[in-house]
């Protein structure tokens, strides 16, 4: 670093406040000591004082990543430790999308509960719906007795989710390492699966569309077309991209041996989802403990053997190709029936019903403003998401609003791998290694 | 069509375009606008598809967005503004050279949307001076497209320098919602109000 | 396994799921014990609840006493496929809970996240900083005394906002 004068006088012009570049300061013995692992536990207050002393021979510094960053995936900041390019310390500072769901949720009727929920991991968002109205129907009791119809039908549309998610996955993960393409060619893929969905739930995203007792609306006349038309093109064009990207050397040279994690590290960090199946482990909710009627569905669980973000990506462009086969197979075995529960108490009557009886006015009146109400107790639901265990913890006290819910955002604890798995790389992969993380900042902050 | 120096300058009639400064430097500044990237939540997802293929906003040369702000002209907030967010936001709003404008992209950046809580900014014109709101949870491409054309169509009219001086701060138009136009497999008529 | 035999705590079922009621000076042993010897080599999730507010009964077994907060662990069991939750008293006056961390560092997030919204501490975290709201915010909100915060929609003709 050069003599305090100089950097003195550039400070004045061009001060950019905390994102400033400052010189590392030595740290205390005990501290040194007790970091020699790879997360950087500092205060972001102590990062900011550190400018203001003396400075020594400098040999790494500490520099500041996002949180507006194009690489960070939404808004992640990292404090990273380099000594040169490598990276050796790491603290991911999250918060900055931190929007209060859960003390919202506790304000919000339990219709209006997915509404809340499924802004959190807005790339999946119907998972999210999905956990917490099983985690409420497991509260009123009516778990077993949703009609197969309703949980073939949230199958159906959470595996749609799932693909659109890794197709996201594939666009981001591919513009970050310099396969810009693959941000065109994911996005014309994720815009057929929004169509059906848009043509299904009415939205987008964020669709409040599985709610507790079943799901809002039945699928419509044509479907099975549709959801063909989708499948169709799918495999050529993952073909494509296995093509554009698995056997090209640069991916592969970017992405191998990349991010390593163990299987140990994984399943002590709390991590799930694509990141512990890279390590080995075979870990998968849907068949492990199924839910829904994954019991009833043949697929494979993708696992990887060295645990680097290539491991990581090939997951998930086959987890893609399992999504599929399920579909498929739900296309087959999806029966007639209601599509939500026939529970005076859950279910608002249906539309017509309101224009020609008072009774059902009242009713839907009621469901709609003062909402059901949940007998007292507290569970723990959890489900596969495209990140990993995404589980739902509700407490109600009778009421009609939640007491308390939680979401066990499977970001949120993965984050928590990053340290270790950028120590000792270069800072150019770590973002491959945010990347194939794969964090969605709304349900790490919720 | 060749230059002819025999005429002297009457050759050039067709090779000159003439009009006012203002009027060029409008054109100019519309048609080379270079968004920044302030995707922070779900409307980041819908502001990417808005870039993607199917909703292209490169056909208006906007593609690339600028991940330094000092490239940069216009800021599409897109997503919940937290208040550990908003120092950070309005620090990338002055590090933007003039002329810069802000479109405030769905509910949330635009008046908290559905999160009235401690936690939301609540409305992001509270921090920055917003020149278009885009309603919508989120938005649509459609939407973002119609209230970036809005924009276009303001500063060519030089209607949006008026209005910021008579507000003060940003000139504040809302666009209305137009999702769902091409769900039917209708075409999308561009230039069409 | 059936529920609570093995443990030595007392144990309750909530909707078909065990529940445990560990005494929280003994917690950071008895997740160690759970992991070492039955087999729950995961933490899923850290999380705690105010009680403050809440009227109805709490499904509390003989012995252990109630108190504002509970700090709720969830545990899984991969060679068992099975799930586990521990509940844990935790008085308002001393809002103290020995940390998870040496056991499963993955804890490490979860706790921060406890210590930020409902001001738990947990004695033996590497750094207990908070995490989602910004370092220098005062309050804890997801306690039940902390307001939401809503600000009252400004809205002529509108008597009582929501």
């Amino acid at each position: 670093m050069p003599a305090d004068t100089t950097h003195g006088s550039l400070i004045n012009e061009t001060y950019e406040g905390s994102q400033e570049l400052q010189p590392r300061k030595g740290l205390k013995a005990d501290e040194l000591l007790r970091e020699i692992g790879s997360v950087l536990r500092m205060s972001e207050a102590e990062a900011a004082d550190l400018g203001n002393r003396d400075p020594g021979s400098d040999e790494t510094m500490i520099i500041n990543m996002g949180p507006q960053h194009p690489s960070t995936h939404g808004v992640l900041r990292l404090m990273l430790e380099l000594d040169g390019e490598t990276v050796l310390r790491t603290k991911p500072i999250i918060g900055y999308l931190h929007t209060g769901m859960e003390k919202q949720a506790e304000d919000l009727t339990y219709l209006q509960g997915p509404t809340n929920v499924t802004r959190m991991d807005y790339a999946s968002p119907l998972f999210n719906e999905l956990v917490f109205s099983m985690a409420t129907e497991k509260l009123l009791g009516i778990d077993e007795e949703i009609p197969p119809r309703a949980q073939w039908i949230r199958m159906l549309m959470t595996e749609i989710n799932r693909l659109a998610s890794h197709v996201l996955f594939l666009a981001t993960n591919g513009m970050d390492i310099g396969a810009i393409g693959m941000m065109l060619y994911g996005w014309r893929e994720r815009e057929e699966m929004l169509r059906f969905l848009e043509c299904v739930t009415g939205l987008r995203m964020n669709h409040n569309y599985i709610r507790p007792g079943g799901v809002a609306a039945d699928l419509p006349d044509g479907w099975r077309d549709d959801v063909l038309r989708l499948l169709e093109p799918l495999p050529s064009r993952l073909d494509e991209f296995d093509q554009l990207m698995t056997g090209q050397p640069i991916w592969r040279e970017r992405l191998q041996g990349v991010g390593v994690i163990t299987a140990q590290e994984a399943l002590a960090l709390g991590a799930t989802g694509p990141i512990l199946r890279s390590t080995g482990v075979p870990w998968d909710l849907r068949r492990d403990m199924p839910y829904l009627f994954y019991d009833q569905v043949e697929f494979d669980v993708v696992v990887g053997t060295y645990g680097d973000c290539f491991d990581r990506y090939a997951i998930r462009l086959n987890e893609m190709r399992e999504s599929m086969r399920i579909i498929h197979q739900i296309l087959d075995k999806m029966p007639d029936g209601d599509y939500r529960i026939q529970d005076k108490k859950v279910t608002p009557p249906p539309r017509a019903r309101i224009d020609e009886s008072m009774e059902a006015l009242i009713h839907h009146f009621k469901i709609f403003t003062e909402g059901f109400k949940v007998p007292e107790g507290e569970v723990y639901v959890a489900i596969e998401s495209p990140r990993g265990e995404l589980g739902c913890y509700m407490v109600s006290d009778g009421s009609a609003r939640p007491y308390r819910m939680h979401i066990r955002g499977p970001s949120f604890v993965n984050l928590q791998t990053l340290p270790h798995m950028m120590r000792g790389g270069f800072l150019a992969d770590g973002v491959a290694v945010v990347s194939s993380v794969d964090p969605i900042m709304g349900e790490v902050d919720r | 069509m060749p230059i002819s120096f025999d005429r002297g300058l009457e050759g050039l009639d067709h090779n000159i375009i003439t009009g006012t400064l203002e009027s060029l430097v409008k054109w100019a500044r519309q048609k080379s606008m270079f968004p920044a990237t302030f995707g922070l939540a779900c409307c980041a997802i819908e502001m990417m598809a808005t870039g993607g293929p199917h909703y292209d906003l490169a056909r208006y040369g906007m593609e690339v967005f600028r991940a330094s702000p000092r490239q940069a002209d216009l800021m599409i907030v897109a997503g919940r503004v937290s208040q550990k967010m908003a120092p950070v936001l309005r620090q990338i709003y002055d590090q933007m050279m003039e002329p810069k404008w802000v479109i405030s992209m769905g509910v949330c950046a635009s008046s908290g949307g559905m999160f009235q809580n401690y936690a939301i900014v609540q409305g992001v014109d509270q921090i920055v001076p917003v020149d278009v709101y885009a309603p919508g949870c989120p938005p649509g491409p459609e939407t973002l497209m119609h209230s970036i054309l809005t924009l276009y169509g303001l500063i060519q009219a030089g209607e949006l320098t008026r209005r910021r001086e008579r507000n003060g701060g940003g000139a504040g138009i809302l666009v209305d919602q137009r999702d769902g136009q091409t769900a039917g497999g209708q075409p999308v008529t561009i230039g069409k109000a | 396994m059936e529920a609570g035999t093995d443990f030595a705590v007392p144990a309750t079922t909530s909707r078909g799921q065990d529940v445990l009621h560990v005494p929280r000076e003994r917690l950071a042993e008895f997740v160690m014990e759970l992991r070492d010897e039955h087999g729950f080599n995961m933490c899923i999730d850290v999380t705690a609840v105010d009680y403050a507010a809440h009227h109805a009964p709490r499904n509390l077994p003989e012995g252990v006493a109630p108190e504002r907060f509970e700090v709720v662990v969830n545990l899984l069991s991969m060679r068992d496929h099975r799930r586990i939750r521990l509940r844990t008293q935790v008085p308002e006056s001393d809002p103290v809970v020995p940390s998870l961390f040496d056991v499963h560092p993955g804890t490490e997030a979860m706790e921060r996240e406890v210590y930020d919204m409902f001001g738990i501490r947990f004695e033996g975290h590497p750094d207990l900083t908070r995490i989602l709201m910004p370092e220098d915010w005062i309050g804890h909100p997801l306690r039940k005394d902390y307001p939401v915060g809503s600000i009252p929609v400004q809205f002529k003709g509108v008597e009582n906002a929501r």
